[in-house]
């Protein structure tokens, strides 16, 4: 993106605006001729689905907001209208709806992928960064999209969630108080909900913009961890990444669209067909089945700290954000020079623990907070924490990595050496 | 890889017409799909199956006397009822065809002479004439006057002097017997006039 | 999964909660003319929009009046606000039914179950509170709601006869329709684009191996 390859253009109205402003060098180097590795398996296709259920939810929300209305006595029934009266109304918000959870879906597999083939550490440490940055306008955006139908979790979930800011000492009721614009989450509230929800994707369109320019600074990683040699280790990435790009996104699609036409209210909660009462909690308060791990934490904190002076409200606040913001920190933590699990043997089980790991706080935020919930929560709280400060750092020493291959191309090639058959396979 | 390049050129020409076929066969599938999806998008932006219940308006205009005109509510637009004197109607229709700027035959605009109905939005840019109230200016021709650039509309609602184009709408309307209101779903009615 | 409505329940389901439902339920999200997707015509939907009153006006006195109700009108609610529906119910607060069905967990079956399951007298030990009914089926088995159906509650129109259970079953199959009119829609759409989008994913994978031939990858 930053730097453009000189190119004759032979039909002269490109040339002419070309020369003048390099747009189509710009698209031909970036989407044709990017140098990308051979090896990429169908993990990578993540990242540009990813951007393309942006442009989804970007599409149908400005189309939503046509007909929305950001009332407090308004916005459910203006919701209502959308799925009865409005020409199609009710798939917009059905891919709307279910847009956000395959936007997570599909972000929280493109973060694994780079956990699993060490696609933080250098040169890639900004490009990783810009993700959790990403990552956190993403949860800002699902929070507050979720509050606009005004229904019982939404109006609950904002108040639980705008809460949370009240545990921060001296200032944080009056934090709570700005955030509503009022004594409680209400029209104010509901208002600036609209307006920012609005707003974040496009900065998200932008940090998207920022990671790609990273991304396209620094080059692919690729499944074997191992830098590029020469023009043999890549492959132009068109044809060949748009055309597995393109089928990776039909794949999408189906699935997508499955969950849209004949299960739309499968990641919904009943509780939302009911208009905000501000009287009546409901039973059993979720948050979206994305938040659940990170709601597991923020529930695990039952104790104060240091003698009371951090009260356990406050640390469980506190463990929650640093439960995202810690993965920012990932590439000093993890020291060990090799990126690949797959040239790790320990570090390659430890991930799929951590994995598992996650599954099971995303259990435990999902199940009221009693009983064998609470310690189960506590411990993969604990696990959570201990794989980022202890485990990642004494890996890099403990940890022998296996033979690296000397290149990607001789890797794939079956007459290649020094690789495992794992290598091979892929 | 090294094989392909050692196979014979006949071979190679069959595997690219293999691939260009594909291509245009994949672009095309996949252009007819965007195609499609675009509509969902447009056709949201269309009048809502509400809005079209509510495109028509049942008038009871037993109330209205002789002389005296009414203003009423259509698709969110001021329809504009006058119930003519004997001289509004002969004004109406003694006028010549070349007198007038949009040449029409009052017959053409009534169903009956002593009812006009027209929409009360002038054709140059869309104000709302003055004339419905007594006092109100109603310009040289007795009809209506528009504030904004002066148009001035006679008796039948026709353009006689300023800049609109063309005459006073005359919206679709159909007199009825009793009370009703007909508004099914995607329908679009006028309005349902009782006498 | 690729269900489509039984209008002739459904519509069953519709005199259901005319005749009983209505008294105390609001539906304030369907309007009159939605019921021609019932398999009403034009005429019997306004019969029937005419045989309820919606509020007016204000009129050329500054008042507002009671009007009967068009085909475009929604179902007008029974009572004027929440605390008019609690005074006149015990106390309790009878639910808009307009989205019942999927504000439930259990959804459809839920309100089946409600309608058919309750049981006087209360099993023997079972503390009921005055004014309260035993249900089986509803949270703390404790509902305001008296017993609504018994058998020949409503005289069907079509000859069906009128058991708590088909009626129970017929007013569910209204709700379900009543909660999300688009179904249908929804359903029959998804086959078309789910079916076009395997043959264009088809035609992507040949694609995709067509191009990647060439490669050691």
């Amino acid at each position: 993106m930053a730097s453009h390859s000189p190119y004759e253009w032979k039909n002269p109205t490109v040339a002419w605006i070309d020369r003048r402003l390099p747009i189509f060098s710009m698209a031909r180097a970036d989407l044709v001729d990017y140098p990308t590795p051979k090896n990429l398996n169908y993990w990578w296709n993540f990242g540009s689905l990813a951007g393309i259920v942006l442009v989804i939810m970007i599409a149908t929300g400005i189309f939503l907001a046509m007909q929305y209305t950001p009332h407090a006595s308004l916005a459910f029934e203006s919701v209502e209208r959308i799925m009865r009266d409005v020409n199609y109304g009710w798939l917009m918000r059905y891919l709307h709806m279910n847009g956000a959870s395959m936007f997570f879906i599909v972000v929280y597999i493109h973060i694994f992928r780079g956990l699993y083939y060490g696609s933080y550490k250098a040169p890639r440490e900004i490009l990783w960064i810009i993700g959790v940055f990403i990552l956190l306008a993403m949860m800002a955006t699902g929070f507050m999209g979720y509050v606009l139908p005004w229904g019982q979790m939404s109006f609950w979930g904002a108040t639980v969630i705008t809460n949370l800011f009240s545990a921060f000492p001296l200032v944080g009721s009056d934090i709570v108080t700005w955030l509503w614009g009022g004594f409680s989450v209400d029209n104010p509230t509901l208002n600036r909900f609209f307006a920012l929800h609005y707003l974040l994707p496009f900065i998200l369109f932008g940090l998207v913009f920022v990671h790609l320019w990273a991304l396209h600074t620094v080059k692919s990683n690729n499944p074997l961890g191992i830098d590029v040699k020469g023009p043999q280790d890549t492959l132009p990435f068109t044809p060949y990444y748009t055309a597995k790009d393109m089928f990776g996104l039909g794949v999408f699609l189906i699935f997508y669209l499955f969950f849209v036409f004949f299960q739309p209210n499968f990641f919904g909660e009943p509780d939302n067909f009911i208009k905000a009462n501000p009287l009546v909690t409901p039973a059993h308060i979720v948050p979206e089945w994305y938040f659940l791990p990170f709601y597991a934490i923020l529930r695990a904190i039952t104790f104060d700290l240091f003698w009371g002076l951090v009260p356990a409200k406050l640390l469980g606040v506190l463990a929650m954000f640093a439960a995202v913001l810690i993965l920012a920190l990932l590439p000093w933590l993890d020291r060990s020079p090799v990126r690949s699990a797959r040239f790790r043997p320990i570090f390659k089980w430890v991930f799929w623990l951590f994995l598992a790991n996650c599954l099971l706080l995303g259990y435990v935020g999902a199940r009221p907070p009693e009983g064998i919930n609470v310690y189960l929560g506590q411990a993969a709280t604990a696990v959570y924490f201990l794989f980022f400060l202890v485990v990642l750092p004494l890996l890099s020493f403990i940890e022998r990595p296996r033979p690296l291959p000397t290149s990607i191309s001789t890797a794939v090639t079956p007459a290649g050496v020094g690789v495992s058959a794992r290598g091979v396979a892929e | 890889m090294a094989d392909s390049v050692t196979t014979s050129p006949h071979a190679v020409n069959a595997g690219e017409t293999r691939r260009d076929f594909l291509l245009i066969a994949t672009g095309t599938v996949a252009a007819i799909g965007a195609g499609l999806a675009a509509w969902p998008f447009i056709d949201s932006m269309n009048p809502a199956a509400d809005t079209l219940a509510l495109a028509s308006t049942g008038v009871d205009l037993a109330p209205v006397a002789v002389g005296q005109r009414l203003t009423v509510v259509w698709r969110g637009k001021p329809v504009f009822i006058n119930h003519r004197t004997a001289e509004e109607i002969k004004s109406a229709e003694t006028v010549t065809m070349a007198e007038l700027v949009d040449p029409q035959p009052d017959s053409a605009r009534v169903q009956k002479p002593e009812w006009l109905i027209v929409v009360g939005i002038c054709t140059h840019l869309g104000c709302i004439p003055l004339g419905q109230k007594t006092g109100e200016p109603r310009g040289e021709f007795g009809g209506w006057f528009c504030p904004c650039h002066g148009s001035q509309y006679d008796t039948s609602g026709r353009i006689r002097k300023g800049p609109a184009p063309t005459n006073l709408l005359v919206p679709p309307y159909t007199f009825t017997e009793e009370k009703q209101s007909r508004s099914v779903e995607g329908a679009t009615h006028g309005l349902a006039l009782t006498l | 999964m690729f269900g489509t409505f039984d209008r002739a329940s459904a519509q069953r389901g519709w005199q259901v909660y005319e005749e009983v439902c209505h008294a105390c339920h609001g539906l304030r999200f369907v309007a009159f003319r939605n019921l021609h997707a019932l398999g009403f015509s034009t005429e019997q939907v306004e019969a029937i929009a005419s045989r309820f009153e919606v509020q007016a006006g204000p009129n050329d006195e500054g008042e507002m009046f009671m009007t009967p109700a068009k085909a475009a009108s929604h179902i007008p609610s029974p009572f004027a606000n929440d605390q008019a529906a609690r005074v006149a119910n015990n106390g309790a607060l009878p639910p808009d039914l307009s989205l019942i069905t999927q504000a439930r967990v259990g959804a459809a079956d839920y309100v089946y179950a409600i309608l058919t399951h309750y049981r006087d007298p209360a099993p023997e030990g079972f503390n009921l509170n005055s004014g309260m009914f035993y249900n089986e089926y509803f949270p703390g088995h404790q509902i305001g709601m008296p017993p609504p159906l018994s058998d020949d509650r409503v005289t069907y129109l079509d000859g069906t006869k009128a058991t708590v259970s088909q009626m129970a079953h017929d007013v569910t199959t209204f709700l379900t329709w009543a909660a999300e009119p688009n179904m249908e829609q929804r359903k029959q759409l998804g086959i078309t684009v789910l079916l076009f989008l395997i043959v264009l994913t088809g035609f992507l994978y040949a694609l995709k191996r067509q191009i990647w031939s060439d490669v050691e990858h």
